[in-house]
């Protein structure tokens, strides 16, 4: 239970960390960041249950008003603009890379948590962050497509850089990976 | 603590959290409800007032809360222009920017302790099903404590890295970063069971 509690706070602890590496901002200032790695390796490493409540808590304290996204936004707003949809992916995304890795258990470990990645971090943020888009900002399906697909490339990148972590980490602590436990 | 709290003390840190929450809330169903421009721009100016009164400290840091929101107004807005739906696009700009502005006055006038309080007061429910709710208030001061650290830990690793290499760090550092994180998750946990546990 404490050891639960701890990695949760831990890797939520970690999304927010990540958004404090120096981030590449692309075009019209929406900035890439290594927070939605942070969110593959909370499904990778925690699990889907673990992983899903560490997003959970790491969106609630946006929502409560800590500066953890990055660039020190947070606050309530938050859930108003275009990153509603990807807040709430968040969570949802931690939980699916954590339910598919514990499917995989056949598959050799890293490629198992790539897939993983790629179908919570990368599938259902995207399709979240769409829906947010559409539900919030109010673009049409198309240009909500559009506008999410130039975040694609580099989360393509942040998952091969999640399964790489994710097989180092098993080899030097096999034991925390809770995934796998 | 860090937080998005103002430190201009206005009168509205001492009104009841839950309800300022409540009242959001209801603010931002009408707006999603109403079409209209005028009654848009009206809303908006009201939310500009309601920062201005508190004095200019303030207004400014409050405005530059909302300036993050210039990448989708500029897009919405050159988009809708192109289309000659103007009108629409005016109110989805004008929405969204009253929506975050009253939800940040919401963030400025309420410290993270009566928010807390509220959260607390929402997870009641959940110990009925055997929940540990005060775990979660516990996971809270931990995210808050982890985080700092976890950025420190970062720095130095990118310090040691430029130290010894003319190449940029970049995601090499992060195994060793995960490693350093996890082996302090593994002694808090060992020093909370110590201490009798949850």
């Amino acid at each position: 239970m404490e050891r639960s509690l701890t990695l949760i706070a831990l890797f939520a602890a970690l999304v927010a960390a990540l958004g404090l590496i120096p981030q590449l901002t692309l075009a019209f200032g929406v900035p890439i960041t290594a927070q939605s790695l942070g969110i593959m390796l909370c499904g990778t490493i925690l699990g889907a249950k673990r992983g899903g409540l560490a997003a959970l808590l790491f969106v609630g304290l946006v929502a409560i008003g800590l500066p953890l996204l990055a660039g020190g936004r947070g606050g309530i707003g938050m859930f108003a603009t275009g990153s509603a949809g990807y807040l709430v992916g968040y969570v949802l995304g931690a939980f699916v890379t954590g339910w598919v890795m514990e499917r995989l258990y056949s598959l050799p470990l890293g490629l198992a948590a790539g897939v993983a990645a790629v179908a919570g971090g990368i599938v259902v943020v995207h399709i979240c962050g769409i829906l947010g888009l559409i539900a919030v900002v109010g673009l049409t399906p198309v240009e909500a497509f559009f506008a999410d697909m130039s975040f694609i490339p580099g989360d393509f990148i942040k998952a091969v850089l999640a399964a790489v972590i994710t097989g180092a980490l098993a080899r030097a602590r096999p034991a925390s990976l809770l995934s796998r436990a | 603590m860090i937080s998005l709290t103002s430190p201009v003390e206005t009168r509205a840190h001492g009104w009841p959290a839950g309800a300022k929450l409540g009242v959001l809330c209801a603010a931002t169903v009408v707006l999603f409800a109403v079409k209209s421009v005028a009654w848009h721009a009206g809303f908006a100016s009201v939310m500009l007032l309601a920062y201005a009164l508190p004095g200019a400290a303030f207004f400014k840091t409050g405005l530059r809360r909302l300036w993050v929101l210039w990448p989708f107004a500029l897009l919405v807005g050159l988009w809708h222009a192109f289309t000659g739906d103007a009108g629409h696009g005016a109110v989805i700009v004008m929405r969204m920017f009253t929506a975050v502005g009253l939800a940040n006055l919401v963030t400025m006038t309420t410290r993270l302790s009566d928010l807390m309080q509220v959260i607390r007061w929402l997870v009641s429910p959940l110990r009925r099903f055997g929940i540990n709710t005060r775990a979660i208030e516990l996971a809270v001061a931990l995210v808050v404590r982890f985080t700092p650290v976890l950025a420190d830990k970062g720095a130095a690793l990118t310090h040691a890295w430029r130290a010894r290499s003319p190449r940029r760090a970049r995601w090499r550092i992060l195994p060793p970063f995960m490693l350093l994180a996890i082996d302090d998750a593994e002694h808090v946990a060992e020093a909370l069971r110590a201490r009798g546990g949850l």
